[in-house]
């Protein structure tokens, strides 16, 4: 250790004067907790776009026929919020923002393997962001085709869809790389004594999902291209009329965005495992059930994506197989349940907002995982695809799990992020207002579907109104829970009391250092000699 | 989707929702029950109640029987749902074949016995087996009322079957995303007893009846048929295609073959905007969109159409 480096322990990672000043100092900087935070506030930007779309969308549904806006701008919007949701916000969301910043700090190292390949990650994504982006504003209008990009509908459309998925396929390569980091960070960096069952439940999570992004992204990366080359130079891949097959599309297309419901869902249950045990002060029920129920999620997580296909015209025997498998890829998830529950037996529970969290999202995750059954099932799936039913089980599964989760790792974290608390009681406001207006927003759909209502329509028939105008309220009354949570956490990052090391008295190594961290977060590398909520 | 007044309406809805009862049953239970637990250890427990926690670190038989336990329930799940499922497959040799045809946005039924129709009629407490056709994007034919649905991929063969078991008039909806008008791909479903089928089914002159002393009458049929109103509009409103009204005898601005050119709207240009749609795209609109209806239509229902149209230029 230089006399330099010395220094450098003793500000803030926040406070630290680098070579690059304002925000250079930002954008060009390797430090792992500042890019988790340049993805967070990019993220927030994104997020709130999107967001504002889905709103626009619900009001449009408050009434049948047009109420705000025609089909054409209904459909892009659709686009838009489920591109921009699902490739920006919730596949790279927690392992980008979360992932970066505490990952080497929870396994007490001073960054992550590769700090330089981390930052090009970074930009890569604002690449990938700003051509996606750029669909909506050059070319031929919107694209209107359903993030979901499904042949032949995507050769057809006159608009302007291809910047939206070379955006996508640039988008994956920022996730690779930051997969490939994480797997090499896990394995070379921990520090001295933490075997890989002394290691927090969070990191065993990221190194899941960090396989599935390695793995699984290469992928949609080559459906994307093939979806290029055939709207430049007529390959005839998918579309029938060049005597290419759409079901194809379909196949190789899931065979990504199926695991990757597992890189969003996995992290999140990460965040989960490290709320729970340090506000029950007691140590994870079933440590190693859960370990080995991460691995097990993401190995059958690859082997479960013909359940988007089931009346697409498979046959019989690749349906069943397909409706075994994602019957027993929830059985991790339940046991994952069943021991966040059990934690809690005995406990000694501090009620905090970050805690308030982890409950709520044990709810709605529960309610999304178990629609989920019914939408497994061969026969009721026939009946629910494609409805209204399969809309409200994702938005719990990805907005209630992965979303629910990133706002509970946001308030578990804040205070060792920026060094400041929020307001607990506007915290605990706004999650009451966005709780209830969620489940309000949601919970009509899984009616619309069961009553026949099909998805990503922009107008519908008199019997499905009454659901629909429950939904759009709650879907007002939501946006106006994240307004509060949002302007709370924004607020405070300046304003808020002055928070302690260990507001929470976690056990594991990140509140053993300094809120905010020094830039290289240890002054000493610590040696581990215990479970990581070791609470005796 | 729940209680339905017997009979039910289709044969399927049986086997359909009483998967679906069966795992909303076992699921509402775990959700109730594992919630109240939830609430009850947060009460019991918190801080004030209990100020020291006690240290468990696990317990293998708790592990495996809750393992074993939903193991043991998603197969139950997984039974209700493919024996709900095999049938739908299994079509009946001797159905009652009507052809399906779905195109951006309409659907069309082709008879046996040369009936086309924009609503599916069917004969009830009979097997009635659709050969599904996408003529360009992918489509999907649902009925959620008989609680079935299969997806129209071009290219591909494609069947579904059911026995209507109630007379009625049930909705017919498209539920794989197909562009702009997808969600006014809807039509209905009409389930009749079979002796009042039968006279429906052999009236052909039907259509020629209808058609009386109205000139255009039988044109307007023959668009409403074959869906071109779902892309153009009688009122004068822009929809994908350029609206009617008015169009016939106008002079209107064109791309040909990349290159903006003048014409007047008459019949040799009608012909041949039907027979190849994008050869002659009126400025303002997009490529692409119109298929070819040389195969749909004769030159005789052109020039009925033609008619048609001349009554929305007067």
């Amino acid at each position: 250790m230089s006399e330099t480096v010395l220094q450098h322990n003793q500000v803030s990672y926040l406070e630290y004067q680098g070579r690059f000043k304002g925000l250079f100092a930002w954008i060009f900087s390797t430090d792992h907790k500042r890019i988790g935070l340049l993805y967070l506030y990019s993220m927030l930007v994104l997020f709130s776009v999107a967001a504002t779309l889905g709103l626009l969308m619900k009001i449009e549904l408050i009434a049948p026929g047009k109420t705000i806006m025609d089909a054409q701008t209904y459909n892009s919007f659709f686009t838009l919020h489920g591109i921009t949701m699902i490739f920006l916000i919730v596949v790279p969301g927690l392992p980008a923002v979360f992932g970066n910043f505490f990952l080497p700090i929870m396994i007490g190292a001073k960054d992550v393997a590769f700090p330089k390949l981390n930052l090009l990650s970074w930009w890569i994504y604002i690449l990938g962001a700003l051509v996606v982006l750029s669909s909506q504003f050059i070319g031929d209008g919107p694209p209107d085709t359903g993030w979901t990009f499904y042949a032949p509908y995507s050769f057809r459309t006159g608009t302007n869809m291809l910047p939206a998925v070379t955006g996508a396929f640039i988008l994956g390569f920022s996730s690779i790389a930051t997969g490939l980091n994480f797997i090499v960070t896990i394995h070379r960096m921990r520090a001295p004594g933490m075997a890989w069952m002394k290691m927090p439940l969070f990191p065993w999570a990221l190194y899941g999902t960090a396989w599935i992004q390695v793995l699984a992204t290469p992928i949609v990366g080559v459906t994307l291209l093939m979806i290029v080359l055939e709207r430049t130079l007529q390959i005839g891949f998918f579309d029938p009329a060049l005597g290419g097959d759409p079901i194809l599309y379909q196949h190789l297309f899931w065979i990504y965005s199926h695991p990757a419901v597992y890189i969003m869902i996995l992290p999140a249950m990460g965040v989960i495992s490290e709320i729970i045990p340090t506000f029950a002060r007691k140590t994870i029920f079933g440590y190693k059930a859960i370990v080995v129920s991460t691995l097990a999620i993401a190995f059958v997580g690859y082997f479960v994506w013909g359940h988007h296909m089931f009346t697409s015209g498979m046959s019989g025997t690749a349906l069943y197989t397909f409706s075994i498998l994602t019957f027993l890829v929830a059985i991790p998830s339940a046991i994952k349940i069943f021991n966040w529950v059990a934690t809690l037996h005995k406990a000694s529970i501090d009620i905090q907002t970050p805690f308030l969290w982890a409950l709520c999202f044990l709810f709605v995750f529960m309610i999304g995982g178990l629609s989920g059954m019914v939408l497994g099932a061969l026969s009721a799936n026939v009946h629910l695809h494609d409805t209204a039913f399969v809309v409200a089980h994702f938005h719990f599964i990805v907005f209630g799990g992965t979303g629910f989760a990133f706002f509970g790792a946001l308030h578990y974290w804040y205070p060792k992020m920026f060094g400041r608390m929020y307001d607990k009681g506007w915290a605990n406001i706004g999650l009451a207002i966005f709780f209830t207006g969620f489940n309000t927003l949601y919970l009509p759909m899984f009616y619309l579907g069961m009553i026949g209502m099909p998805r990503r329509y922009y107008d519908y028939v008199e019997e499905f109104h009454g659901p629909n105008i429950v939904s759009s309220f709650g879907a007002m009354l939501m946006i106006a829970g994240l307004i509060i949570i949002i302007t709370n956490l924004i607020r405070s990052a300046r304003k808020g009391e002055i928070a302690e090391a260990d507001p929470w008295k976690g056990k594991t190594l990140e509140w053993s250092i300094a809120s905010p961290p020094t830039l290289e977060n240890f002054d000493e590398i610590p040696v581990v000699t215990k479970q990581p909520y070791d609470y005796e | 989707m729940f209680s339905q007044k017997i009979p039910d309406a289709s044969n399927f809805v049986k086997g359909v929702d009483t998967s679906f009862m069966v795992i909303l049953g076992i699921i509402f239970f775990f959700l109730i029950a594992i919630t109240a637990t939830m609430i009850y250890f947060v009460f019991r427990y918190r801080k004030s109640k209990n100020p020291k926690a006690t240290q468990i670190h696990g317990s293998v038989s708790l592990e495996i029987t809750w393992t074993i336990i939903p193991t043991i329930l998603v197969m139950v799940m997984f039974y209700y749902g493919w024996i709900g499922y095999k049938p739908m497959k299994e079509a009946p040799e001797d159905a009652f074949t009507i052809k399906s045809i779905g195109r951006m946005w309409n659907w069309q039924f082709q008879y046996e016995n040369g009936k086309q129709t924009d609503t599916l009629y069917v004969p009830l407490d009979r097997a009635v087996k659709l050969d599904l056709k996408a003529l360009d994007v992918i489509h999907s034919l649902y009925i959620p009322a008989f609680r079935l649905k299969q997806d129209l991929v071009p290219g591909k063969k494609q069947m579904m079957w059911f026995i209507p078991g109630r007379v009625g008039e049930y909705d017919l909806f498209c539920t794989e995303y197909c562009g702009l008008q997808h969600s006014s791909m809807h039509t209905s479903v009409v389930v009749m007893p079979q002796d009042k089928f039968d006279k429906w089914y052999i009236d052909t002159t039907r259509v020629a009846t209808l058609i009386t002393d109205k000139p255009g009458a039988l044109g307007h049929l023959i668009v409403k048929k074959n869906g071109c109103l779902a892309c153009h509009s009688l009122d004068g409103s822009k929809l994908v295609g350029p609206s009617w009204k008015g169009l016939f005898g106008k002079t209107e601005v064109v791309i040909t073959q990349g290159k903006k050119r003048e014409l007047i709207v008459d019949s040799a240009y009608i012909h041949n905007s039907i027979h190849n749609p994008n050869s002659d795209i009126v400025k303002g609109f997009k490529r692409g969109l119109m298929l070819s209806y040389k195969d749909d239509l004769t030159d005789e229902d052109i020039d009925e159409i033609i008619k048609f149209m001349k009554t929305l230029s007067e």
